[in-house]
C-alpha cells in the first residue's frame, strides 16, 4: 500500500498541490493511525495533512476521487498490484490465476492474454492492465502526445505479440473463435486507452499547464485570441501573487546606524534614565507610489488592460496607485478599476475613452491641468503606449516637467525597438526625458518591468 | 481529571465534543483526533463566527485541561507572548542586596579577586525567579498539559510567526540566558486565522490545516438544538433554512453560526411560534451587521420565508 501512497503523492503534485517530503511523512503517519477502512476519513486525512490552502484542498479532493476511482473492481486488482510489486510486473506474475479462469472449451496452446480475453474475466484483465501499466511506468506520462506510446507499451507488456500469433493461427483453424478474440481485443484497446487518459489527467496536468503558461507568457499580449484572455488573466494574477510574495515583506533595518537619544531616554524613564533598553533610528522605507498613464487606443488597449490588472492586484506591495487612461483625451480610471471586476471595468473605460485615434499631446495636456499634483518626488510615473500620436504635436515639454517632478519616469512600449521613430512614432523625442524605456509586449516582459519598478523602492 | 491519554477513536472525539455543546463535523473530529495522535498543531481557517475559537474551548472543557489563550495583534512581540525579565524585581533585589554584596566581597584584597568571587555566585539575577512567563511559556510549563489557543494569528506580524515555529514543531523555546525549556507534556495547540493575510509556508507546513466553512443545514440545525434547547423543531428548521437562503446573496458579511445562535435566542425570547414576515423584519439586525446588507435582504424576506417553510414541509 505504501507504493500506492507514493503514487498518490506524485499525482497530488501533478494536480498542483505543493507537497514537501515532510508533509508526505506526516500524511503517512496520519494514515497509519486512521487506517484505510473508511474512504471518507482517509480523504479528510489527506486534506488535513497535505493541502494548505482552499484551492489546494479542492485540487487534492478532485485528485483523490480520480485516483482512488481508478481500480474499479474492489479486491482482486489489489491482489494483482501486491503481486506486481514483488516481481515488478513481468507478465508471468499473474499467470497463476489465469489458469483457473481459463476454462473448459478453450483450445489448448493459446497465449495467456488470449485465454484471459476469451474468459471475459474483467477483474483479471484490469489486474493485468494495472500490472502492465506499472511495468511501462505509466506514472511518468506528462504530455498528451505520449498517449499512443504508453498505450502501445502497455499492450506489449500484456503480450500483444503472442496474441497476434494466436490470432493468425486461429483464423486458419477456428474462425469463429478468432472473431470473438478480435472483438475482445478491440475492447481491450479501448480500456487501455481509457487507463492512459486517466493517468494523463492525474500525472500530466501540471506539466501541461506549465507548458501552456510558458507559451502564453511569451505570446504578444496584443495578439492573443479571445478564448485565451481568461487564461491570461489567470496568469497575470499568478504573476501578481509572485510579486506580492517577493516584495510585500518590509525588511526593517533596526539596530544599525545611529542611537535615537530621545526615544531611548523616554523608554528608560522607569529606571531613572539608566539606558537598559536602547532605541535605534530606523531608516524609513517608502512603499512605491505609482501614477500610470495608459494608452487604450487600438492595438495597445489589450496590453493596457493586463497592465492595469497587474498594477491593481499589487495592493500589499504598492501603497498608492492612480491610473489614467487616454486615447484622444485623458480620464482617471482608478475608481472604476477598484470597484468593478476586470471585464466590466475595462468595458466601461473603453466606452469612455477607448477607440479614438490617440493624441498624446492633448492627453498630456489634460494630465498637466488636472492631476499634476498627484506626482510627488516619491512617485514613479509609468507611461504605457506606442507613442504614435498621428503626427499631432507631441508636447514633449509636458513630459519633461513630469519627469522633473517625479522620482522616476518609465515608458513601456509594446512595439519592438526597431519600430521606434518610424512613421508617426514620437518615441525618440519622448525617450530623452525617461529614466527607463523598455519594450513590453508579453506577460514575461510585463512582469520584468513591474518587478524592476517595485524593486527600485526596496 | 485531566486526561492526557490520546483518544481512542474519531467517534469518541465527536461525542466528547458534543457533550460540551460543540457539534463537530466529521472533518473537525478527524482533525482533533489526528492532532492528538501525531502531536501536531491545528491551524483553523474560516470566516468569522463559525466556531474556531469555540473549538479550542470545547476541547479544553472536554479533556478537563486548562486553556491558555494568546490573542494576537499587530506589534505583538516576544516580551508579551513568550517571557519577560522582571526588571523592577531585579533592580529592587540589587538595591536590597547591596550591603550583602559588600560583606561578601569585603575580604577580597584586589578588584580581580572580588570579580572572581562574584563569578562564583553565578547568574543569580538571570535565573528562573526573575522570568515572567507569558502565555507561550506558561503553556509549556503546565504539568498536566493544556490547550494553547493562538487566536487570530493572521493579525500578528510575520516576525512573530517565525517565533512560533520552534514551539510548534518541537514544543520547546530557547531563552538565551537560561537555555531551552521543553514542554512538560506537549500542549494541544490550536491556531486560528481569518485569512487576512497569507501565512508563511513554514508555519503551514508544521500544522494540520483545517478549514471550517458554513455548516450544512442538518449540522447547523443540530448546533442550534444543542445551543438553544428551548426552540421548537419547526422554527429551528425554518430559521436555518432562511439563513441558508440569505447566504446565497452577495453580502458584505454573511451571517455565520454565531449569528444563527444569537438569532435563535432572540426568537425564543420573543416567543415567536414560527418564522413570520414581521418577526424577521424586526430582528434582521441580529443577523446582518451592515446597513447595506439589511437593505439588500429586505425585499427578499418573503420569498426566503416561503422557501424555508416549504423545505420544512417536505423534509
Amino acid at each position: 500500500m505504501r507504493e500506492n501512497l507514493h503514487r498518490f503523492f506524485r499525482a497530488a503534485r501533478g494536480a498542483g498541490v505543493r507537497l514537501s517530503p515532510a508533509e508526505s511523512i506526516d500524511a503517512m503517519r496520519a494514515v497509519s493511525k486512521v487506517g484505510f477502512a473508511d474512504r471518507a476519513i482517509l480523504r479528510d486525512t489527506f486534506l488535513l495533512t497535505l493541502a494548505k490552502t482552499q484551492d489546494e484542498k479542492k485540487a487534492l479532493g478532485d485528485c483523490f476521487d480520480l485516483f482512488f476511482d481508478q481500480p474499479e473492481p474492489e479486491s482482486p486488482p489489489e491482489d494483482g498490484k501486491a503481486e506486481e510489486q514483488d516481481t515488478q510486473g513481468s507478465s508471468a506474475a499473474s499467470d497463476s490465476p489465469g489458469e483457473t479462469g481459463g476454462g473448459d472449451e478453450q483450445p489448448e496452446g493459446l497465449g495467456q492474454l488470449a485465454q484471459m480475453l476469451l474468459a471475459q474475466d474483467r477483474n483479471q484483465i484490469s489486474a493485468a492492465i494495472a500490472t502492465a501499466a506499472s511495468a511501462a511506468s505509466l506514472s511518468d506520462i506528462r504530455y498528451f502526445t505520449q498517449r499512443g506510446i504508453f498505450s502501445g507499451r502497455i499492450l506489449d507488456q500484456m503480450g500483444l505479440q503472442r496474441l497476434r500469433d494466436d490470432l493468425d493461427n486461429l483464423t486458419a483453424t477456428n474462425p469463429a473463435l478468432a472473431e470473438r478474440l478480435t472483438n475482445a481485443l478491440d475492447g481491450l484497446r479501448g480500456t487501455v486507452r481509457d487507463t492512459v487518459s486517466q493517468a494523463l489527467m492525474l500525472y500530466g496536468r501540471e506539466e501541461a499547464e506549465n507548458l501552456r503558461n510558458e507559451i502564453l507568457r511569451n505570446a504578444p499580449l496584443s495578439r492573443i485570441e479571445p478564448r485565451q484572455v481568461e487564461q491570461m488573466r489567470h496568469l497575470i494574477r499568478q504573476i501578481a501573487r509572485r510579486l506580492r510574495e517577493r516584495y510585500s515583506k518590509p525588511r526593517k533595518r533596526q539596530r544599525r546606524g545611529h542611537l535615537d537619544v530621545r526615544r531611548t531616554i523616554r523608554r528608560n524613564a522607569a529606571w531613572g534614565g539608566v539606558p537598559f533598553l536602547t532605541a535605534w533610528k530606523r531608516r524609513h522605507r517608502d512603499k512605491p507610489k505609482i501614477v500610470a498613464l495608459c494608452d487604450v487606443s487600438g492595438s495597445v488597449a489589450r496590453v493596457s488592460d493586463f497592465f492595469l490588472l497587474l498594477i491593481h492586484s499589487l495592493h500589499e506591495v504598492v501603497d498608492d496607485v492612480r491610473s489614467f487612461a487616454f486615447s484622444g483625451h485623458l480620464i482617471e480610471v482608478s475608481d472604476i478599476l477598484e470597484s468593478k471586476s476586470p471585464e466590466e471595468a475595462m468595458a466601461e473605460i473603453m466606452s469612455k475613452v477607448g477607440f479614438g485615434s490617440s493624441d498624446y499631446g492633448s492627453s498630456l495636456d489634460d494630465f498637466e491641468h488636472g492631476w499634476m499634483n498627484a506626482i510627488t518626488p516619491q512617485t514613479t510615473v509609468i507611461v504605457l503606449g506606442d507613442a504614435r500620436s498621428n503626427n499631432l504635436d507631441p508636447r514633449a515639454d509636458i513630459l519633461r516637467r513630469i519627469a522633473e517632478r517625479s522620482k522616476r519616469l518609465v515608458w513601456l512600449n509594446p512595439e519592438g525597438r526597431m519600430a521606434w521613430g518610424w512613421g508617426d512614432s514620437e518615441m525618440p523625442r519622448y525617450s530623452t526625458f525617461c529614466t527607463v524605456v523598455r519594450q513590453c509586449a508579453t506577460a514575461k516582459q510585463l512582469e520584468r518591468a513591474v518587478s524592476d519598478i517595485v524593486a527600485s523602492y526596496q | 481529571m485531566a486526561d492526557t491519554r490520546p483518544t481512542a477513536s474519531i467517534e469518541a472525539v465527536e461525542s466528547g465534543l458534543a457533550a460540551q455543546g460543540y457539534i463537530a463535523s466529521r472533518q473537525i473530529a478527524t482533525a482533533v483526533y489526528l492532532a492528538q495522535q501525531i502531536e501536531k498543531p491545528i491551524l483553523v481557517e474560516g470566516p468569522a463566527g463559525v466556531g474556531k475559537t469555540e473549538l479550542a474551548k470545547a476541547i479544553a472543557a472536554w479533556r478537563g485541561m486548562k486553556m491558555i489563550r494568546l490573542q494576537c495583534y499587530e506589534g505583538l512581540d516576544e516580551a508579551k507572548a513568550l517571557y519577560e525579565w522582571k526588571y523592577a524585581k531585579q533592580l529592587l533585589y540589587t538595591q536590597i542586596l547591596k550591603d550583602k554584596l559588600g560583606e561578601v566581597l569585603g575580604g577580597a584584597p584586589t578588584l580581580e579577586a572580588a570579580l572572581n568571587q562574584l563569578h562564583d555566585f553565578g547568574d543569580v539575577f538571570f535565573s528562573k525567579e526573575f522570568v515572567e512567563p507569558r502565555p507561550l511559556l506558561q503553556a509549556l510549563e503546565q504539568p498536566a498539559g493544556c490547550v494553547l489557543l493562538v487566536d487570530e494569528i493572521d493579525k500578528s506580524d510575520a516576525e512573530f510567526e517565525s517565533l512560533l515555529l520552534e514551539i510548534l514543531s518541537d514544543f520547546q523555546v530557547t531563552i538565551p540566558e537560561l537555555g531551552t525549556v521543553v514542554a512538560v507534556s506537549p500542549p494541544t495547540v490550536i491556531l486560528t486565522s481569518n485569512s487576512e493575510r497569507d501565512l508563511g509556508d513554514a508555519l503551514k507546513r508544521r500544522c494540520l490545516h483545517l478549514h471550517i466553512g458554513f455548516p450544512e443545514q442538518k449540522l447547523e440545525e443540530r448546533i442550534v438544538e444543542s445551543r438553544v434547547p428551548g426552540i421548537s423543531q419547526t422554527l429551528r428548521r425554518q430559521m436555518v433554512g432562511f439563513i441558508n437562503e440569505v447566504r446565497t446573496l452577495d453580502l458584505k458579511k454573511l451571517p455565520s453560526v454565531s449569528e444563527t445562535i444569537d438569532w435563535a435566542r432572540v426568537l425564543v425570547l420573543l416567543q415567536a411560534p414560527e418564522l413570520g414576515h414581521e418577526v424577521v423584519k424586526d430582528t434582521l439586525n441580529v443577523l446582518l451587521k451592515y446597513e447595506a446588507d439589511i437593505e439588500a435582504t429586505m425585499p427578499q424576506v418573503s420569498t426566503f420565508i416561503a422557501k424555508a417553510s416549504r423545505q420544512g414541509v417536505f423534509g
